[in-house]
């Protein structure tokens, strides 16, 4: 029992938690201030973390490679945005959901095995980043939040980016540049009117807000392998559910959101598992925890949109699905 | 097995249910415990690989294996050598299976050989998993080794229609929705699903003849949209649920409803196609492809006639083009809409049923091409019936024929970056109107 409530408040500052939390503030950005469907998040984070996982393994340096991160990410912006943000919203939608899985046909592809590793990913090239560790060798933390130092020192990143990306956020919003962005997703036609270039702002929302989502594909990676198959259409709903769970046009919404989602996944785990193999479950088989953990998400998700889309923290009168 | 498969077709309140443990899961977070390994840090020291040839000397190229397990999903597809390997995150057991379609045509199985194993990973770092095929040195059946080049392109070509076909009786039934409700339907993709897996059940599960079954399963994924419209989606319309909550709501759905269908079919790929081949002009092609292609055909043709020619199919189309105007003129636009998720769920469950019989069914063949019918629907222009079939035409044809040039396991996001394509030069799609880009 112990055990698994210590695994499910764990959750609360893995670095899984940290990368989700990170690129839920991204599409708040998108979808919650702008008003743009970007249903591609896992391809922001698909290319922050192969490009990342690739200019480390050609020796190019942390800085290089989070920068090329960047450049890529916002290429992959221009690309989207340049078709889609002039159409109705649910194009963007439908082109960023096949873009993400355009992006993973190709780097899962076996012809590239070489650059991207294939089916099999990317790894050990993390290497540089876990030099740069201050703390020594030893153990941190207590209870569920134990640690080695490896840990304490991705953890920390992890975090600070998330703050950093949540205050970056925040100021944006409360500037006169988030005033016409929040007046393009109430009604863009006034905001056009005023002469502003709604375009450019949409633009330069998708940028922002990808920025965020390439970031979340680092932090994610730093502590794993590179695999393919983590960047399916799943990966882009779970960061959706997380979004709307915890407010789409709130700033903590997103971080508490990512916080309840780990946790509430890992205690349901942790409660399935204890209740098949104590037989007070027998319907289903261990192995069949994992799907129900989506089953849930799944219905979690139909329910939030359709009593609470404000969120917990969100304010219904602020955020509307107006497409 | 089977009580439990024809609970989750017949039953849209199965939600309930998972509401009841959504429930538990907050309320009740207080039960017995135990050890469960976090989820988080995956190292990929661990790989299934093997090699698939015909014979000893005869490596199939480009043949897809699929691995999942342990919450982890993966494919690989062979190499010039017959070669294939999945690197996974962690020991454990994992279920490999052969996709048969990616088979080259005539190469199969040996007997008593499951397209589908199970592999553990244990005390090795990695494991091989062996599908046998039958050596390809049969006298008689010599075509297949030098086929000439236009046969081959003839082959594709084949190919591409009879998927577009198939692609276009759901691509139709996800834009008549669209067009009447506004709903981008995300969980479209799960009707086809069940209409393929129903036909496993009622065909290989319960015996039924062939032709029975698919009728039922077809009556199934009917009935499945006629309540999937009368508890949800009606309830939500009168609620003025914006049309993009809707949609999320629909991804939710889809989410559920798939992995509701893993849980009670398992993750395997089940088989449902066999039997002997046609020799169509020069090339060799299963006979129940030809039948269904034929089938699907005049299940179009006989809903263009119904869409234009009968009273009921012109006031569809006047409420996909002004709800409000219909509602005006005396049609009940609920009514419409009712009659319009039977006509569409009926298409897309035939089209599940064959496409079953096309790749084979599992749990995820819907989704694995909900982007496809969102393609060809947007190629078409969004909204329109008949856009919607030449979309899908345009959309398996470039499947197909784009294997020709890049590798197999490409050819579903060449047809994606069409998609994104023809957004950004003709919006309004093939034979949609301006206007209705907004």
């Amino acid at each position: 029992m112990e055990q698994i409530l210590s695994n499910a408040l764990g959750e609360l500052l893995t670095p899984m938690t940290a990368a989700y939390a990170l690129a839920a503030i991204g599409i708040a950005m998108h979808f919650g201030f702008t008003g743009l469907l970007n249903f591609g998040q896992a391809a922001y984070m698909l290319v922050g973390a192969y490009a990342f996982a690739m200019a480390n393994l050609a020796g190019l340096g942390l800085v290089p490679a989070v920068l090329l991160s960047f450049a890529a990410s916002i290429v992959l912006s221009l690309i989207l945005g340049i078709p889609t943000l002039r159409l109705r919203s649910d194009y963007l939608a439908i082109v960023t959901i096949a873009a993400a899985e355009i992006l993973r046909f190709i780097v899962s592809t076996t012809g590239l095995n070489d650059v991207t590793g294939g089916p099999q990913g990317l790894s050990g090239f993390a290497k540089e980043f876990y030099a740069l560790n201050p703390f020594p060798v030893g153990e941190y933390g207590f209870w569920a939040w134990s640690m080695d130092e490896k840990g304490l020192w991705v953890r920390v990143v992890a975090w600070s980016l998330v703050i950093l990306g949540a205050l970056f956020v925040a100021q944006m919003i409360r500037s006169p540049w988030g005033r016409v962005i929040k007046g393009i997703r109430e009604d863009e036609d006034a905001v056009r009117s005023l002469g502003k270039n709604v375009y450019s702002y949409k633009m330069q929302s998708l940028i922002i807000g990808g920025l965020l989502g390439t970031l979340a594909g680092i932090v994610f990676v730093l502590p794993r392998a590179v695999q393919p198959g983590n960047y399916g259409t799943g990966l882009t709903f779970f960061i959706w559910t997380i979004l709307l769970l915890g407010g789409a046009s709130t700033v903590l919404g997103p971080i508490i959101g990512s916080m309840i989602f780990w946790v509430l996944l890992s205690l349901t785990e942790g409660l399935l598992s204890a209740g098949v193999s104590s037989g007070i479950i027998t319907f289903i088989q261990q192995d069949q925890i994992g799907g129900i953990r989506f089953m849930l998400v799944g219905l979690g998700l139909m329910l939030l949109v359709i009593f609470r889309p404000q969120g917990i923290f969100g304010n219904k009168k602020e955020l509307y699905f107006n497409a | 097995m089977n009580q439990l498969t024809q609970r989750a077709q017949a039953h849209p309140a199965k939600w309930l249910g998972a509401v009841i443990l959504l429930m538990t899961l907050i309320f009740g977070a207080t039960g017995a415990f135990a050890a469960t390994p976090a989820p988080s840090d995956i190292s990929s020291d661990f790989s299934v690989g093997g090699a698939i040839k015909q014979g000893s000397a005869n490596p199939v190229e480009g043949a897809v294996v699929n691995v999942v397990g342990e919450g982890f999903e993966g494919s690989a597809t062979t190499n010039a050598r017959g070669k294939w390997e999945v690197a996974v995150p962690a020991k454990g057991t994992y279920t490999v299976t052969l996709d048969l379609a990616s088979l080259p045509e005539g190469a199969k199985l040996k007997a008593d050989f499951s397209n589908v194993r199970e592999v553990t990973i244990d005390k090795v770092n990695s494991v091989v998993a062996l599908f046998p095929l039958e050596s390809v040195t049969k006298p008689g059946t010599d075509p297949v080794e030098p086929a000439p080049a236009t046969n081959i392109v003839l082959g594709r070509i084949f190919a591409g229609l009879n998927f577009g076909i198939l692609l276009a009786m759901a691509a139709i039934g996800l834009s008549l929705i669209y067009g009447t409700t506004g709903l981008s339907n995300f969980a479209h993709g799960e009707m086809v699903t069940i209409g393929a897996l129903s036909l496993f059940t009622f065909n290989k599960v319960l015996g039924l003849d062939l032709v029975l079954s698919a009728l039922i399963a077809t009556a199934v994924v009917t009935a499945f949209g006629y309540t999937q419209d009368a508890l949800l989606w009606r309830p939500l319309r009168k609620r003025r649920l914006g049309i993009t909550q809707m949609m999320i709501v629909s991804i939710g759905l889809s989410i559920l409803i798939r992995y509701f269908l893993q849980l009670v079919y398992g993750g395997d790929t089940k088989v449902l196609s066999q039997g002997e081949t046609w020799n169509v002009f020069g090339v060799l092609m299963p006979a129940l492809n030809v039948i269904t292609a034929g089938i699907a055909l005049l299940a179009l043709l006989g809903f263009g006639w119904f869409l234009t020619r009968t009273r009921i199919g012109k006031a569809t189309r006047a409420v996909s083009d002004n709800p409000s105007l219909a509602a005006s003129t005396g049609i009940d636009v609920e009514q419409i809409i009712r009659i319009v998720w039977v006509v569409a769920s009926a298409l897309t469950g035939l089209s599940g049923v064959f496409i079953g019989l096309y790749f084979q069914a599992s749990w995820d063949t819907g989704f694995s091409i909900l982007l496809l019918l969102f393609a060809a629907v947007t190629l078409g222009g969004l909204g329109t019936a008949f856009g919607a079939a030449v979309g899908a035409l345009i959309v398996g044809m470039f499947v197909e024929l784009s294997t020709l040039v890049i590798p197999p396991d490409l050819k579903f996001a060449g047809a994606l970056i069409v998609l994104i394509l023809v957004l950004l030069f003709r919006p309004q799609g093939v034979l949609g109107r301006k206007q209705r880009i907004g």
